[in-house]
């Protein structure tokens, strides 16, 4: 399996990740070789076989939907890189 | 005092030979001295430790003291750690202060524990040698131009360096066990689901779990007591109940039956590592038990099946990393795509950006069924195979990694090459069972690790089992020659 330069661009667009033009072609490369490796598993008749999501098949726990945590929107967003009047600001998106 | 075990400076506090704030002092001197040359520590949380030191020695001064009270311990920087910077070693949160604390954390605290600073990893727990740190390679104390492993080589080196009596660690395809190797130390992957990932920042939620990593399998025992048990904030987390760990450590091993996969010692073992491998198991025999031969016929697609489930699902878990809501930003960004693709392209670095884009890829339309579907398929063959094989056996060992620790440099070119340093550990993920890495001698100077995988929930049994080759054996007080 190998990818070639535009495939990588389309990854990282879906991916949202900015890629320097100079670095894709490395990027290819190690994409296509941990596919190659990845294609070993096409050996392997696995037809039948039940996929595993969970090593211990446990169903998900259900809570009662009522409210837990306090509001604590303003020590979480001293992390954030912008707010103002407790939103977070992001580029004009609507004109 | 740095050269004493957990179980050694737990009878010391309580004896009185010395208190918390003397012990977590003379660590910290250790710290200044030592831990700089290694490159193990992101942050060193020198007055949050003596705080948290005084009060042990109050709590002792009460009556209220347990076995763990006043003991020093590194976290892993993947656990959230509250007022004190949590990087999971990538820029995209060399900026971020934790608003809270991980399970795994407040646990610790609540016995008593004096955490001393927070351990150098691979980016996003992504690596296996600790090169992909945002804050450079950590150093191996047995040879400085070697790499420890990884993902927690920071917490494998401090242990392994004497500067802090144990640490935790966490392990998605070997990650606790692989350093643990390399470094010649003790480390302990749970049962997936036994300790809780809550506050943990996440790679890959099936496969994550959180371990201790230990001069011994004893003081290994005496955290997870601590670290192991449910959690309601962690929907993984097994609500079963918790052994106390050390009870067993004396049994007998007389009559225990030990796998031997036939799959672990073909092509692509190290000769030498091959060879104290098999020294190691000749001493089981001599305690009393018998090895039986087996197989794990999937085990080779081990590999290749985790190279998709485990970046499909970091691929999902890493989309939160948006220069939103926390962590690091670009600057100027003409519009919210630019933001997106700018942030994160600035703020990953290139490991993390391959995983991300194969998960992307594997996950697509027209591809899910080829890989992730696939991939799932064939993790179900591999866990069958140890479900098979505890029918006759009660434990299965091997090496833990195919050779001793490689150098800086060696394989940070080649990814494939790089994956395959895990081709003995990342099976036990995709099953979810638990395993440990146990010293077992050197190479040309460099440890060797032998790894003991156990049936699900049997924590006891492995560390009863790696306990006694520890009483018969003296390759875990093995420490490197500048660090004694």
């Amino acid at each position: 399996m190998s990818l070639d330069v535009s495939e990588v661009e389309k990854i990282a667009h879906l991916a949202r990740l900015g890629i320097d033009e100079k670095d894709v072609p490395e990027y290819a490369l190690n994409l296509s070789n941990i596919l190659d490796l990845v294609e070993q598993m096409s050996a392997v008749d696995t037809s039948g076989v039940e996929p595993m999501a969970h090593p211990l098949e446990l169903a998900q726990r259900l809570r009662a939907d009522v409210v837990t945590e306090a509001d604590q929107r303003e020590r979480f967003q001293e992390n954030a890189p912008k707010v103002e009047d407790g939103l977070f600001l992001v580029p004009q998106v609507i004109e | 005092m740095h050269t004493k075990t957990v179980a050694e400076l737990s009878a010391g506090l309580q004896q009185g030979d010395f208190s918390s704030t003397e012990l977590t002092q003379a660590y910290l001197a250790r710290i200044k001295d030592k831990g700089d040359e290694l490159n193990c520590f992101v942050t060193v949380t020198a007055d949050q430790a003596l705080l948290a030191a005084a009060a042990a020695d109050q709590l002792r001064s009460d009556g209220k003291a347990g076995p763990l009270t006043g003991i020093p311990m590194a976290h892993k920087d993947i656990f959230c750690t509250k007022g004190v910077k949590t990087s999971c070693g990538s820029k995209m949160l060399d900026n971020f202060i934790a608003p809270y604390n991980a399970s795994v954390v407040e646990r610790l605290n609540e016995v008593g524990m004096v955490m001393l600073g927070k351990t150098n990893m691979d980016e996003f727990a992504m690596g296996s040698s600790n090169e992909t740190s945002y804050y450079g390679s950590v150093k191996n104390p047995w040879d400085l131009k070697a790499v420890p492993g990884g993902s927690s080589g920071g917490s494998a080196v401090v242990v392994a360096a004497q500067i802090a009596p144990i640490s935790t660690g966490t392990d998605t395809g070997g990650s606790i066990r692989q350093p643990a190797a390399l470094c010649g130390i003790t480390g302990l992957k749970p049962t997936y689901g036994r300790v809780s990932r809550y506050g943990m920042i996440a790679f890959a939620s099936s496969l994550d779990q959180a371990g201790p990593m230990a001069r011994s399998a004893e003081d290994a025992a005496m955290m997870l007591n601590a670290m192991a048990g449910f959690d309601v904030r962690d929907s993984t987390c097994v609500d079963k109940e918790v052994p106390d760990y050390t009870a067993n450590l004396a049994d007998s091993l007389q009559g225990l039956k030990i796998g031997i996969p036939k799959e672990f010692f073909g092509e692509g073992l190290d000769a030498g590592v091959a060879d104290v491998v098999q020294a190691a198991l000749k001493e089981y025999e001599n305690l009393g038990a018998e090895l039986v031969d087996i197989s794990l016929p999937n085990s080779g697609l081990s590999v290749p099946t985790y190279y998709v489930v485990a970046p499909a699902e970091c691929s999902s878990n890493l989309s939160r990393f948006d220069g939103v809501r926390f962590g690091y930003r670009c600057d100027n960004p003409v519009d919210l795509e630019d933001l997106y693709k700018r942030s994160r392209g600035e703020g990953f670095g290139p490991e993390v950006k391959r995983r991300i884009m194969i998960g992307a890829y594997a996950l697509s339309a027209g591809y899910y069924d080829a890989y992730y579907l696939k991939a799932q398929k064939c993790r179900r063959l591999i866990s069958d195979d140890f479900k098979k094989a505890y029918e006759k056996v009660d434990v299965i060992m091997g090496p833990t990694a195919p050779s001793t620790a490689f150098n800086i440099g060696e394989k940070s070119d080649d990814p494939v090459t790089m994956y395959l340093s895990d081709i003995y550990t990342i099976a036990v993920n995709l099953a979810g069972l638990p395993g440990m890495s146990i010293p077992a001698g050197l190479v040309d100077g460099r440890p060797v690790g032998l790894q003991i995988i156990g049936n699900y929930f049997e924590e006891s049994r492995l560390l009863n089992v790696a306990h006694q080759f520890q009483q018969a054996t003296d390759f875990h007080k093995n420490v490197p020659k500048a660090y004694k």
